[in-house]
């Protein structure tokens, strides 16, 4: 799991997640979603905790389906508190 | 594997002799889990039964409701060092269908010994506490996992209880893998299920799925073997010992620079210098303690020897009970030393399975190492690469080495200057914690 | 002269179908380079990675729908017979059955990675992955039935795309081999730190 907490300061966006163990390091999730998507110095990524905001949710949504190892989900933000 | 401490099983006080026949026995004070007078040999059914008097059965819906609300009441948590409420668990397990118990005695912490000296001296009481838990959640299958230098103990138990008849609980005992992670709960399962001892995908979570597609019930054995005291004497005498937030009892392993390292039962909420006491006093001047486990934190001596051992009473100094260790370093040990040879251990017993785990452990002991040795230039580095490797895992063992460093940083900074000038402290030649061999992984 | 005309046009839709295979070969060969770059983690230089992985994906599509162009003007050619059903099911045809059945048996290995990869958020990477070794199978099968059925490679330059295209892939295929032998110590595609010295490690 990435971040401790699910929350975002934007409830209601929805939060991209990354399974560790799937995850290779392949590195194409950061090419493709700059703006969320980082790699630490292993080539692993590291997802921000905010969520997507509405201007990136097709690119979102590409990328998840472009992991080569199906490694990414896009999962429904915790709604508004 | 390190065999566990020279003198286990001393304990906080004598036990109660047996009750006059006929009359149901008092319900323990301290000792409560573990023996009155240590006889080096596991309490015999009957000797178990004398003293703690006949299990609780639950026999009727009614009797079930009733007891799962005194395990509610009685605040029990987990003692596998999560903390984790114990009627939580075991209510949304029961929600489930055809649910699986299994008690976790895998103890893959080296410097941790509790969970086997429960085992090798109350299994009855860990096998009680178990076939509870089944009955509670509608369970008609009970695993117990078991450290292989307890394995025999708890078998020739499980043996003497005879079979169960039908519609009984069935138990079933398996000896654990070794290695660090193989205590995580997700690790227990996919050992069982498949043979690899290694956690899985976080979800679907394991009161969900777990072995074989059940829900599944996992506590660690010290919690169990509380439960069935629960089940015997009720919310109320539990809560008797502890403090009111965190009540019942512990179990502790102190080592390190004391007189006498053994595992003893606590209340919650002792201070940490009297527990220390129960363990003959430190050996030698006590500069900083290791608290919870490898995966727990470093404190300085003088800022919690008077703390009580309880969440509340450590988490001034960053610190928690976790699973029970309490490790004394002594003044003329390198706490650097000794942390970089520990985080070594956990970056090799990485299970391997994620990218900055395996990877950034690794790179985090070198970093440790190379300050150890005296390089200073590399904290920043250190620093960065922890932020990276926290909570990136698919289970908690990156967040506890990180966690380790960091604690290590802060209660000894002044050893990072004196490494620096070019000496150090430490001038014992043996080290303290214990550490596997690579032969024993 | 109109029957110099309807002569010229029958003969065109088999001009078209052997075009259009050999369009296909090339293009199927860039789809098995391109799918072992982005395995492989071999891509030139400062190429981002996604461009082999989403190239691969695009032009494997653009193969479907030239296979459909050429499996149609196959059949509906007036001078073979090899019916609607040969197209899948293997020797089944009247005309030359060992080289369409071929083509019909790459057509089955394709169809299967092409379903699976559409599908492939449903059925999980497992899955997936499972049925996407096939197509190393389907490849060779699908070369074989471009030699076979071909009856061009007497044209020089058709020679020339054929064993360019076998040489293409024979290249990526031992790269792919060497790949996997490198990393077969360490589960998945991860090496552990202590034996990082092979390969570079898994990317």
């Amino acid at each position: 799991m990435t971040a401790a907490s699910g929350r975002s300061p934007h409830p209601g966006r929805p939060l991209i997640r990354v399974d560790p163990i799937a995850c290779a390091g392949r590195g194409l999730c950061a090419e493709l979603l700059p703006e969320l998507i980082t790699l630490d110095d292993w080539g692993f990524p590291m997802i921000a905790d905010r969520g997507v905001p509405p201007h990136l949710a097709a690119d979102a949504r590409a990328t998840v389906k472009a992991c080569p190892l199906l490694a990414l989900r896009l999962i429904p933000g915790p709604g508004p508190t | 594997m390190t065999r566990a401490p020279a003198g286990l099983a001393r304990y906080a006080r004598a036990g109660q002799p047996g009750p006059p026949p006929g009359r149901p026995p008092a319900p323990p004070a301290l000792p409560r889990l573990l023996p009155a007078a240590p006889s080096g040999q596991p309490a015999s059914l009957a000797e178990h039964l004398t003293r703690y008097g006949p299990r609780a059965a639950v026999l009727t819906e009614r009797s079930r409701v009733g007891l799962l609300r005194e395990v509610q009441e009685s605040g029990l948590t987990g003692r596998g060092g999560a903390a984790f409420p114990a009627f939580v668990k075991l209510s949304t397990v029961a929600a489930g269908r055809d649910p699986v118990v299994i008690a976790n005695g895998t103890e893959g912490e080296p410097a941790s010994a509790k969970d086997k000296v429960l085992l090798t001296s109350s299994p009855h009481l860990v096998l009680d506490g178990a076939v509870l838990a089944a009955e509670l959640t509608g369970a008609r299958q009970v695993i117990v996992v078991a450290h292989r230098d307890a394995v025999a103990a708890v078998s020739a138990a499980a043996a003497e209880r005879g079979r169960p008849g039908r519609g009984r609980v069935q138990i079933t005992v398996r000896a654990a893998a070794g290695g660090f992670v193989a205590g995580e709960a997700r690790a227990v399962v996919n050992w069982l299920s498949r043979g690899r001892p290694v956690p899985t995908a976080a979800y679907p979570r394991l009161f969900e799925r777990g072995l074989g597609g059940a829900p599944t019930l996992l506590h660690n054995v010290e919690t169990l073997a509380h439960l069935a005291l629960i089940g015997r004497y009720g919310a109320a005498w539990f809560r008797s010992a502890g403090t009111p937030a965190e009540p019942g009892s512990m179990l502790v392993t102190v080592r390190g620079a004391v007189r006498v390292p053994s595992v003893l039962e606590v209340g919650l909420g002792t201070p940490l210098q009297d527990i220390l006491e129960l363990a003959g006093g430190p050996s030698v001047p006590v500069q900083a303690l290791l608290l919870g486990g490898y995966f727990g934190s470093w404190a300085r001596a003088e800022e919690v020897i008077g703390q009580p051992f309880s969440a509340a009473g450590l988490a001034g100094a960053g610190a928690a009970p976790g699973a029970g260790l309490i490790a004394a370093l002594p003044a003329d040990a390198c706490g650097l030393a000794e942390t970089a040879r520990v985080v070594r251990y956990l970056a090799d017993s990485s299970a391997g399975q994620c990218g900055p785990c395996l990877f950034g452990l690794d790179a985090v002991a070198g970093q440790i190492e190379q300050l150890a040795r005296g390089e200073r230039d590399g904290l920043p580095l250190l620093r960065r690469w922890l932020g990276q490797v926290d909570r990136r895992g698919a289970c908690a063992h990156p967040d506890g080495a990180v966690r380790l460093v960091r604690s290590a940083l802060r209660v000894f900074a002044s050893e990072l200057d004196q490494h620096d000038q070019g000496w150090c402290r430490g001038t014992r030649p043996d080290p303290v914690l214990p550490v596997p061999s690579r032969r024993d992984r | 002269m109109s029957a110099a005309a309807s002569l010229a046009g029958q003969q065109g839709l088999w001009f078209l179908s052997r075009a259009s295979g050999l369009t296909l070969l090339i293009a199927c060969t860039a789809v098995l380079v391109l799918g072992i770059a982005a395995r492989t983690g071999a891509a030139p230089g400062r190429l981002p990675r996604f461009v082999p992985a989403e190239l691969h994906r695009n032009l494997a599509l653009f193969c479907v729908a030239f296979l459909v162009l050429h499996v149609v003007t196959a059949l509906l050619d007036p001078f073979v017979t090899i019916g609607w059903a040969a197209t899948v099911l293997p020797f089944l045809s009247g005309y030359r059955p060992l080289a369409i059945g071929l083509g019909a048996l790459a057509v089955d290995l394709g169809g299967a990675v092409l379903l699976t990869s559409l599908l492939r958020g449903r059925l999980g990477y497992r899955r997936w992955r499972a049925v996407h070794w096939l197509a190393y199978l389907a490849w060779p099968v699908a070369f074989a039935h471009s030699l076979t059925a071909g009856g061009d490679l007497h044209i020089w330059w058709v020679a020339l795309v054929e064993w360019g295209c076998g040489a293409a892939a024979a290249t990526a295929l031992l790269a792919r081999a060497f790949h996997a032998l490198a990393h077969r110590g360490s589960r998945g595609s991860r090496t552990r730190p202590g034996n990082r010295g092979l390969a570079g490690g898994y990317r």
